[in-house]
């Protein structure tokens, strides 16, 4: 067997390990893919060997691969393999990879639910870390509901290592297991006052991600969380709770005012780390020139930090922020992009209507400027968002808007042209005013569509023309030159243009054809009419012949039916009516959600089936002739079963496209329906002549700034006449009222729109039903943590539990030990222990995390010097009045039977200033305790303590013990020899240190079920003890066994509870405790002289109350 | 809520990447490149963050990355992270991984992938922060890595004497020859605690 495993090693060591992968792929750069598949190959040979050695370098290899972007999901069983190892080695490496490349739908993972829960009961901590830092990557709905409430178990574990991690991973299981949050929140409360603070902090971490998505279910915890915020200085626990406050006051106006002090004092305290940070910061980058860069990055700094905090003023009170416009404005000529879109975010929640528009024009500038496409298409989509903003709340004049749009159309390699499309069909359909200008400025766009077009067909730009051919189209009435617009339209460039634009162009050559025909009605002339459809018939037959279908489609048809307008002309019939009728009538925007909202007429299900559905027993291998004769008889049936739900999604999807694409779908006009009438006679076709006096544009001309000019001219005249008014007013009403102060600049309400504009609000279906549901997004999986957690729990919600395991088993380590255990803690502590306590309450973690969690904890108990007596010396210093202090608490060492650690205390009680230094701890050894010392030390030697202590401060030490045997109780005799700094005296403190048997007892959580199994199994010697004289509850009775001598509950049946604990050397101690009249103990454990001292222990425990 | 956590060189060769939520091999390579595309582009004295918005879901999400002789460490975050938060918790990534490697360099984080994922998997976990302590970091990955070597024991010794030769015949290992791969200063100061 050894053999075998020295032999196999050999082997191994010769394999490819990670280091040699990495090496090899830096060796093979011009043929890395080919030496990377090769090595594939390799790793799968080694997958199938049995060696779990050889398959964890294996895996590990593929985690790098992964890296790299190679897909080694085919390894997944092979991963769970190694993840099953026993050696934590090789479980880490299975773990992480599986990290890496588990989700939820990697199917092996349903084979891993027992494997984790092996391994989060294992009592090696380091296997629950391990496991619970995987599982945190690729928790599954169906493992968190598994695993859900062996996680909420390990919350309240021993070690803080692990009670961090499962607090943590509680949010994860949430998020896929809602229903165990009600359940597991009264615990995660509870972790909020965790004496850890790395537990605290992943408390309040949770509960801040639950709580940003529904903060009103969390307002009752806000008390608690004040008190957090005051008393903690983990800047991680402050930043945390602060966000979370920010999610609550709004809820709650009262939290705000409550706020203000302990903030204040918190920005004085951050402000301070800001600059360490900025100098941190210069320094870590290994610039030069630190002195001149720690003032640009300060400012960098607080810059992007300052504007982000603008914006989230800027939702309350809007108006302190806009006194900092220029500021902001400045911010956009910054060379740091991060900055300039921060800028940018602002400036949207501070424009007014005062100052739109000197806002756009700044932003248009910066435009022109502006390097980098991602930026300026970023400025586009601003400007347009910031007016299009609350229905175009913030525009008076829509001719300057028009103008902008069409300004932004120069805009080279933009992305967004089917935005500026959309602005421009939205304003021109919705308001009616502004119709003429539009139609005159997509005319301009359309006879320069080269502009647009000329360079690049990717160029997203020519979208604009879609809208433009549109508006031209629909509004053609409104042209003062159709003609020279259809020309422009039926150019043969068009047809180079996208296949969507095309077919609207098409569309739209037929209404402009229209309205020529309709211009030319009663003009004695017609060689214009005849000439135009000439025109069309000549140029069309391109548009047949285009590859698009839509565009062939509706180009056959214009041509057809301008082939026949033509054949009439000739007959000199007039047509204009008829053919203008094709498109009369108006079209209305309908609101986006207006489909949904149509509400469902009474009395119709849509569920019902239409016809009778097809039965179910209908096979396929019918005859094909039956089947053939039902489908003659029901021709109706609908097809749908047939349709699997991903086709219907992907039809749905099309017709959403082509909606969206279509203008026409808008509505159907009631008189949209073609008629082909009898056409009357030509004769009466007017002639107009074309009047070219009008001056021609180039778009390439800013014009936006004249209408900028315009409206102000506009806005000073109003606010002269308003003047007047006003003084005519103040003239008549004088001596009733005296001065009245002049109003210093005009309100926003003052500023009346240009023409009276009339936006056409979007439709909406008669009675559409208002609601915002629709708002929220269904896959948000935060959606359902929505859940109000102040209920009690009902008993159909409490998590499952595995089937064989009797429930009060498993719930009794959480009754019978912690909660009481904390509870009852303050009674049996001596008066002058609860003094100390309370001194180190303020300070550092250790000691009391041991103290209140030491129902499971591994602590003998606070020996403090002065008060338990024994030989020791007083500890004042007389001369310098000073005053040591020392606790400390014994831990076992988990990895090694054979150490124990010995965290002490020590606290300066001195009131005058005596600084304590040159601290020196020693032991006398025994022969079976020896201590530590560092290496080259002799063994009498006493070891250094590593720090100083001012007065009224404390620390902590850290001293490992090695111990052989464990079974006997023991006490070591120790000095602490110190100078005293301001008298230089040399001082000495005498002191003992005992190891009872309880120190080396670990709190290890069993199940009844193993229990049962160590108990059946015989190795185990029985004793028993009798408490005399006790009379307490029996919790309380359990809760002082679990806190003083670190046993977990195991099950509780009435008066009599089963207990079990472990040593750091792996002996099983069992109890089993009963009270009748008297309280009996009688206990198992393979090593009978240490159960004969625990009991003892146990006895002396409940002697001294 | 961290999205993501990327390492790469100035080159953009990936030496960790950590998502905390899944994406397909194909597309964790082309967030990487994307990233690396906008964070490499940026001067040293701009700031720190980046509104990558695109990259990694919702516009909720931000970059905040640091930039190291030739390593970038860059964090995706959702908005629930603070940014100064975040910034320190690299410096405690970085000086975790300078206390663990003894001066790290780039060339302790090509060959040691796993171990760097063990350090990490200390401080971040499922995308939460787990913990900034630094000496708790480290005194829980020596412990592991302690418990690790204890289970390799004798078996271990002669694959360990292996790799060492290995090492030290292959003329390709110049910690001190700069091929690029500067070590990564750390500055030695307090943290932001």
């Amino acid at each position: 067997m050894a053999l075998k495993m020295v032999k196999g090693s050999i082997d191994r060591m010769f394999d490819k390990n990670l280091q040699d992968l990495v090496r090899g792929i830096r060796n093979h750069k011009e043929d890395e893919a080919k030496y990377i598949s090769t090595c594939i190959d390799e790793i799968k040979q080694e997958l199938k060997q049995d060696n779990i050695a050889v398959k964890a370098n294996a895996v590990c290899k593929l985690t790098y691969l992964q890296m790299l972007g190679y897909d080694v999901s085919w390894a997944a069983f092979n991963i769970v393999e190694v993840m099953s190892s026993s050696k934590f080695t090789y479980k880490r490496i299975g773990y992480l990879a599986a990290s890496q490349c588990f989700h939820e739908g990697t199917d092996v993972i349903m084979l891993t639910t027992n494997q984790i829960r092996k391994d989060l009961s294992s009592p090696n901590q380091y296997d629950t870390g391990v496991a619970l830092t995987g599982l945190s990557c690729f928790v599954t709905p169906d493992l968190a509901r598994d695993l859900a409430n062996d996680i909420m178990t390990l919350m309240s574990h021993t070690k803080p290592f692990i009670r961090k991690k499962a607090v943590l991973i509680m949010y994860k299981v949430f998020l896929k297991y809602p229903e165990s949050l009600r359940p597991a929140f009264p615990r995660l409360k509870e972790k909020l006052e965790d004496p850890d603070p790395g537990v605290q902090s992943a408390a309040v971490n949770v509960i801040c991600e639950l709580a940003r998505r529904n903060p009103k279910n969390y307002l009752s915890l806000a008390p608690l969380f004040f008190k957090l915020m005051t008393s903690s200085t983990n800047n991680w626990v402050l930043i945390k709770i602060i966000k979370l406050f920010g999610a609550l006051t709004p809820l709650e106006p009262r939290l705000g005012k409550k706020l203000i002090e302990p903030l204040t004092n918190l920005i004085h305290r951050l402000h301070k780390h800001l600059s360490v940070f900025a100098v941190l910061i210069s320094l870590s980058s290994g610039m030069p020139n630190h002195s001149a860069s720690i003032q640009c990055l300060a400012c960098v700094l607080v810059k992007y930090l300052g504007l982000l905090a603008m914006s989230k003023i800027l939702k309350t009170h809007p108006k302190s922020v806009q006194s900092h416009k220029d500021l902001i404005l400045q911010c956009l000529d910054d060379k740091d992009e991060s900055i300039r879109l921060r800028a940018l975010d602002l400036l949207y929640g501070m424009v007014s209507k005062k100052n739109l528009m000197e806002i756009v024009k700044k932003l248009m500038l910066h435009m022109d400027k502006a390097e980098g496409t991602t930026y300026r298409d970023e400025l586009l989509t601003k400007i347009i968002d910031i007016c299009s903003q609350s229905n175009y709340q913030y525009i008076t004049n829509f001719e300057w808007y028009i103008s902008i749009l069409v300004e932004l159309t120069r805009l080279e390699g933009t992305r967004h042209g089917h935005l500026i499309a959309s602005q421009m069909l939205d304003v021109a359909i919705r308001v009616k005013a502004i119709r003429g200008f539009a139609v005159a400025q997509m005319a301009m766009l359309l006879d320069n569509a080269h502009m647009l077009t000329g360079n690049t067909q990717r160029n997203g730009i020519c979208e604009v023309l879609y809208a433009a051919a549109w508006i031209c189209g629909e509004f053609s009435e409104h042209l003062k030159d159709p003609l020279q617009t259809l020309e422009a339209m039926l150019r043969p460039k068009v047809a180079t243009l996208p296949g969507h634009i095309q077919a609207v162009y098409v569309q739209n050559v037929a209404k402009l054809f229209a309205t020529v025909l309709r211009g030319q009605e009663g003009v004695p002339d017609r060689q214009v009419a005849q000439e135009t459809s000439q025109l069309l018939i000549d140029r069309l037959p391109l548009f047949v012949q285009s590859a698009n279908l839509e565009v062939q489609e509706r180009a056959s048809c214009i041509l057809q039916l301008v082939k026949y307008v033509q054949k009439l002309q000739q007959k000199e019939v007039q047509v204009a009516e008829e053919v203008t009728a094709l498109f009369a009538g108006e079209l209305n925007p309908v609101a986006p959600k207006a489909q949904k909202k149509v509400p469902v007429p009474e009395g119709l299900d849509l569920d019902a089936w239409i016809n009778e559905p097809p039965s179910e027993s209908e096979s396929e291998d019918e005859k094909p002739k039956a089947v053939f004769a039902q489908e003659e008889q029901r021709p109706t049936r609908p097809r749908h079963p047939e349709v699997d739900e991903k086709e219907l999604a992907r039809r749905r999807e099309a017709r959403k496209q082509e909606q969206a694409n279509n203008p026409f779908y808008i509505k159907a006009s009631p008189s949209s329906q073609k008629v082909y009438a009898e056409t009357p006679g030509v004769e009466h076709i007017p002639v107009v002549q074309i009047d070219l006096s009008v001056p021609l544009k180039v778009p390439g001309m800013p014009m936006s700034d004249q209408y900028v000019k315009l409206e102000e001219e506009r806005r000073q005249r109003e606010k002269a006449e308003r003047k007047k008014k006003k003084e005519k007013k103040r003239r008549k009403d004088k001596c009733g009222r005296g001065h009245r102060a002049e109003s210093g600049g005009e309100s926003e309400e003052d500023i009346t729109p240009a023409h009276t504009v009339d936006i056409v609000t979007e439709e909406m279906p008669e009675n559409a039903l208002p609601s915002d549901e629709d708002d929220k997004d269904p896959s948000d999986p935060h959606k359902a943590l929505d859940i109000d957690l102040d209920k009690p729990l009902v008993d159909n919600e409490k998590l499952p539990v595995r089937a064989h395991r009797p429930p009060d088993a498993l719930k009794s380590p959480v009754e019978g030990g912690e909660g009481e255990g904390v509870a009852q803690e303050p009674k049996k502590k001596s008066k002058k222990d609860k003094k100390e306590k309370e001194k180190r309450k303020s300070k550092e973690r250790k000691a009391s995390v041991c103290f209140c969690f030491a129902c499971f904890g591994i602590i003998l108990g606070f020996v403090i010097g002065r008060t338990r007596g024994a030989p020791v010396r007083p500890l004042a210093v007389p001369e310098t009045s000073s005053f040591l202090v020392q606790s400390y608490d014994i831990q076992g060492n988990l990895q090694d039977g054979s150490q124990v650690v010995v965290s002490v205390i020590f606290e300066n009680k001195s009131s005058s200033s005596s600084f304590l230094k040159c601290m020196e701890f020693n032991v006398l050894d025994s022969l079976n305790s020896k201590l530590q010392r560092p290496e080259g030390a002799s063994p009498h030697e006493a070891v250094t303590i590593p720090f100083q202590l001012p007065p009224g401060v404390s620390n902590e030490a850290r001293f490992v013990f090695s111990v052989q045997s464990i079974v006997m109780p023991q006490k070591l005799k120790g000095t602490l020899a110190f100078i005293v700094k301001d008298s230089s005296t040399h001082e000495k403190l005498d002191f003992k240190l005992h190891f009872t048997c309880t120190s080396y007892m670990i709190t290890t959580p069993c199940y009844s079920d193993a229990f049962a199994k160590l108990l059946e199994s015989g190795d185990l010697k029985a004793s028993s003890v009798r408490l005399e004289g006790v009379s307490m509850p029996f919790h309380h009775l359990l809760a002082r066994i679990c806190f003083h001598h670190h046993f977990s509950v195991v099950e509780r049946i009435d008066s009599c509870a089963s207990m079990y604990s472990r040593s750091i050397q792996g002996h099983h101690v069992c109890l089993l405790v009963k009270t009748v009249s008297t309280v009996s103990i009688d206990a198992k454990c393979d090593e009978p002289s240490l159960l004969e001292n625990v009991l003892q222990e146990i006895k002396q425990t409940f002697a001294k109350c | 809520m961290i999205k993501a956590i990327l390492i790469f060189n100035n080159h953009g060769k990936p030496r960790l990447s950590k998502f905390y939520e899944h994406y397909t091999e194909d597309t964790e390579q082309q967030i990487i490149r994307e990233t690396f595309h906008l964070v490499s582009k940026r001067d040293d004295n701009v700031c720190n963050f980046l509104e990558g918005g695109m990259l990694i879901g919702g516009s909720d999400n931000k970059l905040i990355y640091r930039h190291y002789a030739t390593l970038y460490f860059v964090f995706c975050v959702d908005s629930s992270e603070s940014e100064l938060g975040i910034l320190d918790l690299i410096q405690v990534f970085v000086e975790t991984l300078d206390k663990c490697f003894e001066n790290v360099c780039e060339l302790d984080l090509i060959f040691h992938m796993d171990k760097v994922h063990n350090i990490l998997s200390e401080m971040v976990m499922g995308g939460m922060v787990l913990e900034t302590n630094m000496n708790e970091i480290i005194t829980q990955v020596d412990a592991q890595n302690k418990m690790e070597k204890s289970e390799a024991g004798i078996a271990g010794a002669p694959a360990r004497a292996v790799s060492a030769v290995k090492n030290m015949n292959l003329p390709e290992i110049p910690r001190n020859i700069n091929i690029g791969d500067i070590s990564i200063k750390v500055p030695n100061l307090p943290s932001f605690k």
